[in-house]
């Protein structure tokens, strides 16, 4: 066992994982992150807990995430390379790991022209791979970046992110073999949308023996409505959402896409279940944290199991 | 070369606010090549700030010297009789050349008339881009002669983050993903295997002011 998390024990165990995700609120509202917390709790066995997620400023992401363990959660810290040095990220590491942080997940991180200040200098000292590596080095080898020596190494489950569908496509895999050789244990990826091309990523990831170095997670986003499906397909880089998915949400009744949304996202979580390589699920319903224990429910992935 | 702008015509004027005779320092090299401080450019400003000084019943006596490298003590010993007539210097090098003209002359005020910009390329008559961010550790022969730490957004080492759209970067549709454009030229030269290792992180030697004595120019170390 690496870390002990309990992210790390259900896949371990084979079980079909299932996380979701929590935004950290843009103020100083714990009671925000406790309700949230609350729609998900006992329906995933991790969370991820974004870090100033779309480059706008939120509750750190090691805050929002103590006070998901405190509700009894456990969380995936997110941690981005655009706001932080080396030396900034190592010792965030330290610290997270010292609060009962067990799962984190390392990320570049979106582009600081998207967020709420643009003109922020954007930091990229290390980049996600050598992230992945860096928290390696310190858990196995219990060594900084530097070299030098850690007394009492954190133990962290590390996770990163893959997305199948930007382009280059047949890089995508190549890219999930460089971060499974600089030391990743979990992905979740991209939301998926296009299922075909799903399937030949995963494909590839199965011929070049990647699905049995590392448990990758399907990222999974129901839409609320044809808007932000459009939104998705149109304005959200290296999103890849088919017609085919609009047109489905566009010929529900009335007052019921989001409804056929979350039966779009229902049946894909069905297929992923019986997909060789795919380990879990990763649910990002984004503000949507009070629909996860229905999703779950319907996906058929309650109850969670209980793993020692 | 180094590719500079000029300054907002009304940031100039504030900086120069005060002085009654300034002498206006431009430079032969870069920043003539890229239309911005050379001899030309320091009469046009001239001329403005002459224009400008004499609507506002301020009038300025402004001259102008267009030395050819201001990054070089050999070409700067030119105005060494000049400088003492003047209240303060302008000078429209680059940020280098800024600093050896006020370093050179430390008793008088130099203003910067430009702002520095970046190392870049000349696509067209007036149209630079930028190509090198001079990190200290060139990467691109295993990059396809293509600059990540420049042309990608993140400075990214390990190929393309999750933001390319069919072949542009996040950040702006005309901007293309410099990792995409790396993959598909070590593609066609058959060298993808160049991307496929793990890029250790960067020694940012550019974080600290740097020097470099060419190995033939240094001299032989003091004995004790």
């Amino acid at each position: 066992m690496k870390s002990g998390s309990n992210l790390e024990k259900i896949l371990q165990a084979g079980h079909f994982a299932f996380t979701g995700e929590l935004g950290p609120p843009r103020g100083t509202d714990a009671e925000e992150v406790r309700k949230k917390a609350g729609f998900l709790k006992g329906n995933v066995d991790a969370v991820n807990i974004t870090d100033n997620q779309t480059a706008v400023v939120r509750m750190a992401s090691w805050a929002a995430s103590l006070i998901a363990i405190q509700e009894g959660l456990e969380p995936n810290y997110q941690m981005v390379c655009r706001d932080r040095n080396r030396l900034a990220m190592q010792a965030d590491i330290l610290g997270a790991y010292a609060l009962g942080i067990r799962n984190m997940l390392c990320l570049s991180g979106d582009h600081m022209k998207f967020g709420d200040h643009p003109n922020a200098k954007g930091v990229f000292d290390i980049d996600s791979m050598q992230l992945i590596q860096t928290v390696k080095r310190m858990r196995d080898e219990g060594k900084f970046l530097s070299g030098a020596e850690i007394e009492h190494p954190p133990k962290i489950f590390i996770g990163a992110a893959s997305n199948p569908f930007a382009d280059p496509f047949e890089w995508r895999v190549h890219r999930l073999a460089k971060k499974i050789a600089a030391g990743v244990d979990f992905i979740q990826t991209q939301c998926i949308y296009n299922m075909e091309k799903f399937r030949n990523f995963i494909a590839m990831a199965n011929d070049m023996g990647l699905t049995e170095k590392v448990y990758i997670l399907a990222g999974v986003t129901p839409m609320k409505s044809v808007g932000m499906a459009n939104y998705m397909k149109n304005k959200v880089p290296g999103m890849d959402v088919p017609d085919e998915i609009i047109k489905r949400l566009k010929g529900a009744e009335k007052g019921k896409v989001a409804e056929e949304g979350i039966k779009i996202a229902c049946e894909q979580i069905e297929e992923f279940k019986t997909m060789k390589g795919v380990a879990g699920v990763h649910l990002m319903a984004i503000e949507w944290e009070h629909k996860v224990p229905e999703i779950a429910k319907q996906a058929g992935m309650l109850p969670r199991p209980k793993v020692d | 070369m180094i590719v500079a702008k000029r300054k907002p015509f009304d940031e100039i004027k504030s900086l120069i606010q005060g002085y009654k005779k300034i002498l206006n320092v431009g430079c032969g090299t870069c920043v003539a090549v890229c239309l911005t401080g050379g001899e030309k450019e320091v009469s046009v400003l001239n001329a403005e700030i002459d224009m400008a000084r004499k609507l506002d019943n301020d009038p300025i006596e402004i001259d102008g010297f267009t030395i050819e490298r201001q990054c070089d003590r050999e070409y700067l010993a030119a105005l060494d009789s000049k400088v003492d007539e003047y209240e303060a210097l302008l000078s429209m090098a680059c940020g280098a050349g800024i600093q050896f003209l006020a370093e050179r002359y430390p008793h008088i005020p130099v203003l910067p008339a430009v702002d520095t910009t970046f190392i870049g390329v000349n696509q067209d008559v007036g149209w630079y881009e930028e190509r090198c961010r001079s990190c200290s550790s060139c990467v691109l022969g295993w990059t396809g002669g293509i600059c990540p730490v420049t042309m990608c957004a993140k400075g990214l080492y390990n190929g393309p983050c999750g933001g390319t759209n069919r072949g542009s970067c996040e950040i702006d549709p005309e901007q293309p993903c410099a990792w995409y454009m790396i993959y598909e030229r070590l593609k066609k030269q058959n060298r993808l295997e160049c991307i496929m290792k793990l890029a250790p992180p960067s020694e940012w030697a550019n974080q600290v002011p740097r020097t470099l004595i060419q190995p033939g120019y240094k001299k032989p170390e003091k004995k004790a």
